[in-house]
C-alpha cells in the first residue's frame, strides 16, 4: 500500500481516497431518500383523520434537547476528527465517547417520545399523518442508532489498532455521516416540529 | 404460526413446478458432490471478489431470470391465444404478468446490463478492478438473493398479483390478502440495495481509477452511458427503497401510508413509484446506447460520429427522465396542467434519442460494415425501436392518452422499446465481449440463425398487439369472449411467442456448442476492437493488465494499431495489489434471504434473529485487516509468457 505522506492520513492512500469520495457518492443518495421521506410528510401532514395532529402532540422542551444533544455531538466528532490529524489518540478517544453518549442520550429521549405518543393513542396506525411521522422519525432514530454501533466498533478498532491509515479513514467516514445525520435533523426540527408547534 | 400460508393450492402448474425446482436442486447437489466440484464452487465463485467473475455470474443468473420471465410470457400468450381458454385461471393470470414484468425488468435486463458493465468497464478505462471489489461481490449476493426470494414465492406463499407497478389500494392487504405483495416489498428492497451499492461503486470507478490520460471526454461511450445510468441510479434507487419501505408498513404493521380511510392516500404510491420507475427505464435503456454505439464503431470501422452530442444528449435524457413521471398515469385525474407539463417534458426526450439515431447512422455512413451477429442485433434495432420510439410520442400526448391508456397499445410500445433497447442490446453485448472473457467466439452460423428468429418473432409477437389495443382490448385481461375479434391477431402473437422462445433456445445452444468446438481465440482482438478491453488477453488475468496503458486518444487501441501512438509509455511491470477472496458477502446474501423470508410471513422472532444476524455480519465486514495480496513481478512474467503461448491460466 503507497502511503502518500503529504495528505492527511485518513487521504493517505488510494483506497482511502477512493473510499471518502465513495462515501460522499452514498451521502448523495442518503439525500433523496430523506428528501422523499420529507416530501411523503408534507403531503401527509394535515391527513390525521380522527386522530391527533402536530400542534396537540408536540412538546418542544425533549424536542430542543434533542436537538442540543445531536448538535454539540456533531462539533464533538468535529473535535475527535481535529485530534486524530494531531496523533492525540486519547483525546481521539475521549471525544468519540462524549459523541456517542450523546447520540444515546438523543435515542433515549427519542424512545421516550414514542412511547409518549403511543400512551396518548397516537399510533402508526392512527392515521396518514402519523404513520408519515413515525417512519420520517424513526428513520432518522435508526441512523444514529446504526451509527452508535458503528462508532462503538470504530473505536474498539482505534484502541486494539490505534490511528493508522485505515481507522483514521473509518473515522473521518463516520464524521461525514453524523454532521449528515445533524443536517437531517435540522430539517425535521424546522420543517415538522417548528412548524408543526405553529 | 401458520403452516397454512406456505401452500399455494390447486394448480397443477404449480405442483409441476415444485417437482421441479426440487428435481433441480436435488440435481444440482448430486451433481457437484460427484464430480467433487464444492470446493471449486466456493474457493473460484461464491467467494470471489474479481469484478469479471461476478459480472460473469450476473449474466449467468439474468439468463436465468430470462427463462423464468420468458415462462410467464409463455404462459400469458398462450392463455390469451383463443377466446374463452381455460388454461389459467384469473389469480393465476394476474401472479404470472406481474412476476413476468418484474422479473423482466429487474432481473433480467438491469442485472445483464450490471453483469456486462462488470465485466467491460475495468477494462475499458484500464484498470485493474473496481473501486471497492468486495462491496461488488456484496452488491452481487443482494441481488441474487433478492431474486431468489421472489421466485420461491410461486410454490411457497403464493406470488405478487398486482401488476409489476402495484398499484394501491389494489397492492393493500385489505384486496391483496396473501403474501405476494409481500414478497414483492422484501425482495425488491434486498436486490434494490445491492443495485445502489452498484451505483455508488461504479461512479467511484469510473471517476477516480481512469487509465493516466484517459479524460472524461476520451472515455469509451460505454463507460459514459455506464456512468450516466450509476448516476440515475444513485439518485433513483432511494425513492424506491423508500416507497418499497412504506408499502412494508402498510402491509405488515398497519399504517397508513396508501390505505382508502384514515388519511392514507393512493396515489402517493403512483407517484413514488414513477419517480423511480421512469429513471429505471433509462437506467436499462442507456447502457444499452453505449453498447451500441460501441458495436457501430467497430464493425463500420471509423470512430464514432458526433461523441460531444452523443454525450450531451445522454445527459439531457436522465435529467428528463426524472420529469417525466406522471405520464404514466394521465387518466388518473391529476388536472390539465399538470397532464400538460409532463406531456411536454415526454415529448421532449424524443429530441435528444432522435440525436443519438442519426449520430449511428452517420457512423454507418461509408464505413467498412462487417454483418457480424452483433452488427445484426444493432441494425435491426434503429428501425424498431424507431417504431417504439413514435408510438410513445403519441402515447404522450395527454388527450391521446385517454384512448390508448390500459390497452394492449401500450403494451405493444414498451415492448418496441425495452425488447430492441435492452434485451437486443445485451445480447449484442453478449456476442461482442463473450470472446473477451473466455477467449472464444460464438458460432456467427447460430448465432444469426438465432437472430432471425428473434427478430422476425419478436414482430410477429407485439405488431399485433397495437391493433389489439386500438381494437380496445384492455391489458391484463385474462380473457375475453369470441364476439370481441380479438382471436386471430392474439393466435397470432402466440405464434409470435412460440418463435421467440426457438430464438432464444437457439442462443443458449450456441453457448453450449461454441463452448464445445468453437476454436480458441489466438489474437486477443477478434473484431479488431478500438477501445481499451481488446488490449489484454483473452481471457484477461486476474490483474487484467500487466502494463497499465496510457491513454492519448479517444479510440486508444484503434490509434495504437492504426496510427502509431503507442498504448504504453514504459514497459516495465512491478508488482500488483490484489484484494483477496472472501466469503462473507455470499454469508451476508443468505442471512438477508433469511431476513426477508421470515418478514413475509410475519415471523418476527427468527427475523429479529436475522436481523442480528445482518448487524453482526457487518461487523465482522469491518473488523476484518485482510487488505489483499500482492503478485511479484516474476509471477506476473511467467503469467504473461503463458498468455503468449495462449495457454489458459
Amino acid at each position: 500500500m503507497k502511503i502518500d505522506a503529504s495528505k492527511p492520513l485518513e487521504y493517505s492512500t488510494e483506497e482511502n481516497s477512493n473510499k471518502i469520495f465513495g462515501f460522499w457518492v452514498f451521502l448523495g443518495a442518503e439525500i433523496p431518500l430523506f428528501a422523499t421521506l420529507f416530501t411523503v410528510y408534507f403531503v401527509m401532514v394535515n391527513r390525521y383523520a380522527s386522530g391527533p395532529s402536530g400542534s396537540e402532540l408536540f412538546e418542544i422542551g425533549p424536542v430542543l434537547m434533542e436537538t442540543f444533544l445531536l448538535l454539540t455531538s456533531s462539533f464533538t466528532i468535529g473535535l475527535a476528527v481535529h485530534a486524530m490529524r494531531h496523533g492525540y489518540k486519547k483525546a481521539m478517544m475521549v471525544f468519540m465517547a462524549i459523541t456517542l453518549l450523546m447520540g444515546l442520550a438523543f435515542v433515549g429521549i427519542e424512545i421516550d417520545e414514542f412511547f409518549t405518543y403511543v400512551h396518548e393513542g397516537a399510533t402508526l396506525q392512527t392515521s396518514g399523518f402519523l404513520s408519515s411521522l413515525f417512519v420520517l422519525l424513526g428513520t432518522h432514530g435508526l441512523h444514529v442508532s446504526f451509527g452508535l454501533l458503528w462508532g462503538i466498533g470504530i473505536m474498539i478498532q482505534l484502541w486494539k489498532r490505534g490511528i493508522t491509515p485505515a481507522t483514521a479513514n473509518k473515522t473521518f467516514i463516520f464524521s461525514l455521516f453524523w454532521h449528515f445525520l445533524d443536517v437531517v435533523w435540522i430539517f425535521i426540527f424546522s420543517f415538522v416540529y417548528l412548524k408543526g408547534l405553529m | 404460526m401458520d403452516l397454512d400460508k406456505f401452500k399455494v393450492h390447486g394448480e397443477p402448474l404449480i405442483y409441476g413446478a415444485m417437482v421441479s425446482i426440487a428435481l433441480a436442486t436435488i440435481g444440482i447437489i448430486v451433481g457437484l458432490t460427484y464430480f467433487k466440484k464444492w470446493r471449486y464452487l466456493w474457493r473460484e465463485w461464491l467467494t470471489t471478489v474479481d469484478h469479471k467473475k461476478i459480472g460473469v455470474m450476473y449474466i449467468l443468473a439474468a439468463l436465468l431470470m430470462l427463462f423464468r420471465g420468458g415462462v410467464d410470457a409463455m404462459m400469458m400468450r398462450l392463455q390469451t391465444a383463443a377466446p374463452e381458454m381455460k388454461f389459467l385461471d384469473a389469480q393465476h393470470y394476474n401472479e404470472v404478468f406481474t412476476t413476468h414484468g418484474l422479473i423482466m425488468i429487474l432481473f433480467m435486463a438491469m442485472p445483464f446490463i450490471i453483469g456486462l458493465m462488470n465485466v467491460i468497464i475495468p477494462l475499458q478505462i484500464g484498470a485493474r478492478d473496481v473501486a471497492f471489489p468486495r462491496l461488488n461481490a456484496v452488491s452481487f449476493w443482494l441481488f441474487f438473493f433478492g431474486a431468489m426470494l421472489l421466485n420461491i414465492s410461486f410454490v411457497i406463499g403464493g406470488s405478487p398479483d398486482a401488476g409489476w407497478s402495484a398499484y394501491f389500494p389494489l397492492a393493500s392487504i385489505e384486496f391483496s390478502p396473501t403474501v405476494g405483495n409481500n414478497y414483492y416489498s422484501l425482495a425488491l428492497q434486498i436486490s434494490g440495495i445491492g443495485t445502489l451499492i452498484t451505483g455508488v461503486n461504479f461512479i467511484v470507478t469510473i471517476l477516480k481509477m481512469r487509465a493516466p490520460g484517459m479524460t472524461l471526454m476520451k472515455m469509451p461511450m460505454f463507460t459514459w452511458s455506464v456512468l450516466i445510468t450509476n448516476i440515475i441510479i444513485v439518485f433513483a434507487f432511494p425513492v424506491l427503497t423508500v416507497a418499497l419501505a412504506l408499502m412494508m408498513f402498510d402491509r405488515l404493521f398497519g399504517s397508513q401510508f396508501f390505505t382508502m380511510a384514515n388519511g392514507g392516500m393512493d396515489m402517493l404510491w403512483a407517484n413514488l413509484f414513477w419517480v423511480w420507475g421512469h429513471p429505471e427505464v433509462y437506467i436499462v435503456i442507456l447502457p444499452a446506447f453505449g453498447i451500441y454505439s460501441e458495436i457501430i464503431a467497430t464493425f463500420s470501422k471509423k470512430n464514432l460520429y458526433g461523441y460531444t452530442s452523443m454525450v450531451f444528449s445522454m445527459l439531457i435524457i436522465s435529467l428528463l427522465s426524472f420529469l417525466v413521471w406522471a405520464h404514466h398515469f394521465y387518466t388518473m385525474g391529476q388536472g390539465a396542467m399538470v397532464n400538460s407539463f409532463f406531456s411536454i417534458t415526454t415529448m421532449a426526450i424524443a429530441v435528444p434519442t432522435g440525436v443519438k439515431i442519426f449520430n449511428w447512422l452517420f457512423t454507418l455512413r461509408k464505413g467498412r460494415i462487417s454483418f457480424t451477429t452483433p452488427m445484426l442485433y444493432t441494425l435491426a434495432f434503429i428501425p424498431i425501436f424507431t417504431i417504439g420510439g413514435v408510438t410513445g410520442v403519441m402515447l404522450a400526448m395527454a388527450s391521446a392518452d385517454y384512448q390508448y391508456h390500459n390497452t394492449m397499445f401500450l403494451v405493444a410500445h414498451f415492448h418496441y422499446v425495452l425488447i430492441p433497447g435492452a434485451v437486443f442490446a445485451v445480447i449484442a453485448g453478449f456476442y461482442y465481449w463473450f470472446p473477451k472473457v473466455f477467449g472464444f467466439r460464438l458460432n456467427e452460423r447460430l448465432g444469426k440463425h438465432s437472430f432471425w428468429w428473434i427478430v422476425i418473432s419478436f414482430n410477429v409477437t407485439f405488431f399485433p398487439l397495437f391493433f389489439l389495443g386500438l381494437m380496445g382490448m384492455t391489458r391484463r385481461m385474462y380473457t375475453y369472449s369470441e364476439e370481441t375479434g380479438f382471436g386471430p391477431l392474439n393466435m397470432l402473437s402466440f405464434v409470435g411467442a412460440v418463435g421467440l422462445a426457438i430464438g432464444f433456445v437457439l442462443l443458449v445452444y450456441n453457448i453450449y456448442w461454441s463452448t464445445r468446438y468453437m476454436p480458441r481465440d489466438e489474437t486477443n482482438d477478434p473484431w479488431d476492437g478500438r477501445t481499451l478491453e481488446w488490449a489484454t488477453h483473452s481471457p484477461m488475468p486476474v490483474y487484467n493488465f500487466a502494463i497499465v496503458p496510457k491513454v492519448k486518444t479517444r479510440d486508444a487501441l484503434w490509434s495504437a494499431k492504426h496510427e502509431n501512438i503507442p498504448l504504453y509509455d514504459d514497459k516495465t511491470i512491478t508488482k500488483i495489489h490484489m484484494p483477496s477472496n472472501t466469503g462473507k458477502p455470499f454469508i451476508l446474501g443468505v442471512i438477508f434471504f433469511f431476513l426477508g423470508f421470515f418478514l413475509v410471513f410475519s415471523m418476527w422472532i427468527p427475523a429479529i434473529v436475522s436481523g442480528i444476524g445482518v448487524i453482526i455480519m457487518l461487523a465482522f465486514m469491518s473488523f476484518d485487516q485482510d487488505s489483499g495480496y500482492y503478485i511479484s513481478v516474476d509471477e506476473v512474467k511467467a503469467t504473461e509468457k503463458k498468455l503468449m503461448r495462449g495457454e489458459t491460466v
